[in-house]
């Protein structure tokens, strides 16, 4: 079993470090009657980060974040938000945490309009709802009833409810689930919209993708317990994956151009195609020595050691054959 | 306190109550289940009623009473029944069991909110049902009022308290619409009959009229029954109902669940 780590970097330049973590979460333990839930998990999230939790299913990620929004109560362990205990000030905490989480419905016979209105006012600061309404496309769905919402416009208002009282901290529960693929990539730019207006977000997901284009941070779960948590890239390297570039050169070269770069570690010439291994930035590496030798990389493919190369080289189990079953 | 406090001034306004209640009004509205059974359904009793002709003249064997005023506190407790054991938790799980109530539990609203909203609904309904009664029976069937005013309405009061007690309890246990459902019925139909809606109080063998003074509804009508005809309701009947009411209000505390 690798060590759990709960921080694996210290604060950066730029940090502000009276203000604290925005979350930390310290040695959280969740039983359901005999089943550990959440065992010893324990990590901080920074002030306007993109905080990533992704694990199989029953790894304990909804569990650990209804916990956080004060849904669950601890059976041990210490979580602030924002300096405020989720049990003790619920009321508090709510009204600077908005939370889209699985299993949550609205009445069916109410209609997108009258639902956001009501949401709207339940905080005393709310956000611009024409502007929540324009930037997740449900301005001319207002007159909608809830139950004739497809599952993508569900989706779509479950997390303009998050926002819709602007949060300091949203915490989204596979928030892409059910949606197509265009929609899946409009959410993922609102999300960072969302994060650039300072917002706080954990994000809890099975898609590697999502949470490698999105999340500065990974917590990696794994039955209930912490594997790693890192930078995507990190997650990446540590799983001791290379990255492979593949190409076709516009003309031949010798091999020792590259070999004898410092993030390269392998060249294989497989036909017409080339194969070059290694670690770091090794694209933009690659791609700039040829072309200073006139060579441009044609028919280009990355394969970079991903999400779930981390996630089996950790558990040594896959992270997504289990979720498949469940979710598709 | 960290430097994040100074985010915390704001409260939920308290006008979002309005808010909350007219959108639950909107969805009675749409999803009509407590008019039918609260006032939909007193108004068919009443309509057939009156397509009775004995229903209006006194019966010897009522003691001189006719049989609509013999009933009428019975369709009291008809709409109470209906509107605190099936309408209120049907409701309530519907809620719980699609994950309404769970999507509400993150925002900052005071849990107790849509609680009060919905028993706020169907109290409104049953002032609408009890009104309709009052103004058929007037007007229908020669009804008088109450000659025991102050003890009709305690003994109204009561009957309230203890049935939303248990429509509440049913709401906080129940999982699921048909669970509710299901748990309302093995109520309703129990109380409804020992409040003689299928053959009157004074008509039953002892031993059933012993536990109609037992029930709920039992002692409410009997106690409404006392106060129509000039009666102050006895103290037996008024402590059943506060019983009924203190107990399930407390279960129903004690067992409430958002999921």
């Amino acid at each position: 079993m690798i060590p759990v780590t709960t921080e694996s970097r210290p604060t950066g330049p730029g940090s502000v470090p009276e203000t604290g973590p925005a979350i930390e979460v310290r040695r959280l333990r969740k039983i359901y009657r005999a089943t550990v839930a959440v065992d010893d998990v324990s990590f901080s999230v920074r002030d306007g980060e993109i905080f990533g939790i992704l694990g199989p299913n029953g790894a304990g990620k909804t569990t650990t974040v209804e916990c956080v929004i004060g849904l669950r109560r601890p059976d041990a362990g210490d979580i602030r938000v924002m300096g405020l205990d989720p049990q003790a000030d619920r009321e508090d905490l709510h009204m600077i945490v908005g939370a889209q989480l699985q299993a949550s419905a609205l009445p069916a016979q109410l209609k997108v309009g009258e639902i956001l209105d009501l949401y709207h006012s339940f905080y005393a600061e709310a956000a611009d709802l024409a502007e929540i309404m324009d930037s997740l496309g449900l301005a001319e769905k207002q007159n909608a009833y809830y139950k004739s919402l497809s599952g993508g416009l569900k989706q779509r208002l479950s997390i303009a409810l998050a926002l819709i009282g602007n949060p300091k901290v949203a915490v989204l529960d596979e928030m892409t689930t059910g949606l197509d693929p265009q929609a899946r990539r409009d959410t993922w730019h609102l999300i960072e919209q969302v994060r650039d207006r300072g917002v706080t977000i954990i994000l809890v997901t099975h898609y590697m993708d999502e949470a490698e284009r999105l999340c500065d941070r990974i917590a990696l779960l794994d039955r209930g317990r912490i594997v790693a948590i890192d930078t995507p890239d990190g997650l990446a390297g540590r799983a001791g994956v290379d990255k492979r570039v593949r190409f076709v050169p516009s003309k031949s070269f010798d091999d020792h151009l590259l070999a004898g770069l410092p993030e390269v570690r392998k060249i294989e010439h497989e036909g017409e195609h080339v194969i070059v291994t290694g670690s770091g930035d090794l694209a933009n590496a690659v791609i700039l020595t040829l072309a200073a030798a006139g060579v441009t990389a044609t028919d280009l493919h990355l394969d970079i050691a991903n999400l779930e190369d981390a996630f089996v080289a950790l558990t040594g189990r896959h992270l997504h054959d289990e979720i498949g079953r469940v979710h598709r | 306190m960290t430097a994040h406090a100074s985010l915390l001034s704001a409260r939920t306004p308290r006008s979002a109550f309005g808010k909350l209640l007219q959108s639950e009004t909107k969805v009675a509205w749409r999803v009509p289940l407590g008019l039918i059974l609260g006032v939909a359904v007193p108004i068919f009793v009443l309509v057939i009623f009156r397509a009775i002709p004995a229903m209006n003249k006194p019966a010897a064997s009522l003691g001189g009473l006719t049989w609509f005023s013999v009933y009428f506190p019975v369709l009291i407790a008809l709409v109470l029944a209906m509107l605190s054991l099936i309408s209120l938790p049907v409701h309530l799980a519907t809620y719980r069991e699609q994950g309404i109530l769970r999507r509400m539990s993150t925002t900052p609203v005071p849990p107790a909110w849509m609680l009060a909203a919905q028993v706020i609904i169907n109290l409104a309904l049953a002032v609408v049902a009890l009104g309709i009664l009052v103004v058929a029976g007037t007007a229908g069937f020669g009804l008088g009022a109450p000659k025991a005013p102050g003890g009709f309405a305690l003994a109204l009061i009561l009957t309230i308290a203890a049935m939303f007690a248990i429509g509440l309890w049913i709401s906080a246990i129940a999982r699921t619409a048909g669970g509710a459902g299901a748990i309302g019925q093995l109520f309703l139909y129990p109380l409804l009959f020992f409040a003689g809606l299928w053959s009157p109080q004074e008509r039953m063998p002892p031993v059933l009229q012993h536990i109609s003074e037992w029930s709920p509804l039992g002692a409410s009508v009997h106690a409404l029954q006392g106060s129509m005809q000039g009666t102050f309701p006895s103290a037996q009947s008024l402590l059943v109902l506060v019983g009924w009411a203190v107990v399930f209000g407390f279960l129903a505390v004690r067992f409430f669940r958002w999921e």
